[in-house]
């Protein structure tokens, strides 16, 4: 048991309350035999960036259907960098319009997915990025 | 070391990061735990187990939020399963924590058990162990949705609190053996849900039943003994607790009953024989994995898969197995 185990936040920041697409990626994650930690709705940047630090995790999962994502993806990237941990891999998903997804990898977004993505393809990217 | 320094001084980030180290067993872990093992001992811990949906993890955010308010820096571990299949884990016992979320006061972990089956991961003790050198005044650790038999939790805590919910079985349930056994407190909670007289009587008539039995624990052997009952007036009785942790009811009477107990386990001396327990059975777990790494090194792979080969094709029972390879005797095989 001394391989290392990928660990992976799953968080709902705003105000939206849809959370089934979290809930398949998280499931999907750990079937791919990762460990995923389920902080659930509606939770600030810095509750995000607060629980990633205290469980050390290799990847932050963001999940945004509300459309602030140029808002909220910031504030989380610069609190993870504040608390020491650059090298957190963050990923989101939801709804994300075409010309946001630029800059949003410009800002450090490791990888961004919309309706229809594949949960492999998810894993799959989780894995190239931590290694 | 790079991590015992910063721990010991209480940085968040070099404590979540010695926590990694631990918990993959890595030897940067073993040798900061080493390091940071003369500071610990000052912690109270307390387990806090039950079936899956009794409501610990919100027992749990209740009781910090109250401990909080005693200004008391609380560290809380909480264990879900890991998938026996891919090893993959869901941890979602923050979900009931999010009241404690920008506090310096808490920190939050999450666990995955990792193959173990008595409710904690293997490296749970060694988490408590970072937890309390880095000046955390109580560790609460909470097991995996437990069933019967998952009482490892007993050995660790220095108070365990078996949280049972109304509507979950009969006094048959009550009286087995297990999960019940060890509780130092009792707490019905979801207080305000119909049946909660049927289940608090239930946990009283089996207190009555067992009279109050004094704990043994055995250095070896590993099991939680219990002598016949004394009469002895520090002989401690499990308090039942009624709570509703959805919004703190029973709470403040919770905390003083823990209170009553460290005390008793104070003045009776329990408190140093759990600890003596806790630190022989941790040292024995080590014992044996460090012999079976030995055997390993020592034995060829060879050797080893064609003894499993012997046991397959019936010709040695697995207890002749074992002796051939520790021995390197052969006069048991057929």
């Amino acid at each position: 048991m001394t391989d290392k185990k990928i660990r992976v936040l799953v968080a709902k920041p705003g105000l939206d309350g849809h959370d089934r697409g979290a809930k398949v990626v998280a499931r999907a994650l750990r079937d791919a035999g990762m460990e995923v930690i389920y902080t659930g709705l509606r939770q600030t940047p810095e509750m995000i960036a607060e629980a990633a630090l205290q469980e050390d995790v290799d990847v932050v999962g963001l999940s945004i259907l509300s459309g602030a994502h140029m808002a909220l993806a910031p504030r989380i990237l610069e609190l993870l960098k504040a608390n020491g941990q650059s090298d957190v891999k963050v990923f989101i998903g939801g709804i994300v319009p075409d010309e946001d997804a630029p800059r949003l990898k410009e800002m450090g977004i490791t990888g961004i997915y919309g309706p229809g993505a594949s949960t492999e393809d998810i894993v799959k990217d989780i894995r190239e990025a931590i290694t | 070391m790079i991590f015992t320094q910063p721990v010991l001084e209480g940085n968040r980030l070099s404590i979540s990061r010695l926590l990694t180290q631990v918990e993959n067993d890595t030897p940067d872990g073993r040798v900061a735990l080493a390091e940071i093992f003369p500071h610990t001992g000052k912690a109270h811990l307390i387990g806090v187990t039950g079936a899956p949906g009794t409501g610990k993890s919100s027992l749990v955010n209740q009781l910090t939020l109250y401990y909080r308010k005693q200004n008391k820096k609380i560290a809380i571990i909480a264990v879900d399963p890991s998938s026996p299949f891919t090893g993959g884990a869901v941890l979602g016992d923050r979900v009931r924590m999010r009241d404690l979320s920008g506090d310096e006061g808490v920190f939050i972990r999450s666990m995955a058990s990792r193959g173990s089956v008595g409710g904690l991961a293997q490296t749970t003790a060694s988490f408590t162990q970072v937890f309390d050198a880095a000046g955390f005044d109580i560790i609460i650790i909470e097991t995996v949705g437990a069933g019967q038999s998952e009482v490892d939790i007993a050995r660790l805590a220095h108070t365990t609190i078996v949280v049972e919910a109304p509507g979950l079985g009969d006094d048959i349930q009550a009286i087995k053996a297990g999960i019940l056994e060890i509780a130092d407190v009792l707490v019905v909670n979801k207080a305000d849900r119909p049946g909660v007289e049927n289940t608090e009587r239930a946990l009283r008539s089996t207190l009555e039943l067992a009279h109050p039995t004094k704990r043994v624990f055995r250095h070896h052997g590993q099991t939680t003994s219990i002598d016949a009952p004394e009469a002895d007036a520090n002989i401690w009785i499990p308090p039942i607790n009624k709570t509703i942790s959805t919004d703190g009811k029973g709470i403040p009477e919770l905390a003083d009953s823990i209170a009553k107990h460290i005390a008793h386990l104070r003045q009776s001396g329990d408190w140093a024989l759990r600890d003596r327990a806790r630190l022989g059975s941790e040292l024995d777990a080590v014992l044996q994995e460090e012999l079976v790494n030995r055997f390993f090194e020592r034995v060829k792979k060879d050797e080893y898969d064609s003894v499993v080969d012997k046991v397959l094709s019936r010709k040695l029972s697995p207890y002749e197995a074992v002796k051939l390879l520790l021995n390197g005797n052969s006069e048991q095989e057929r």
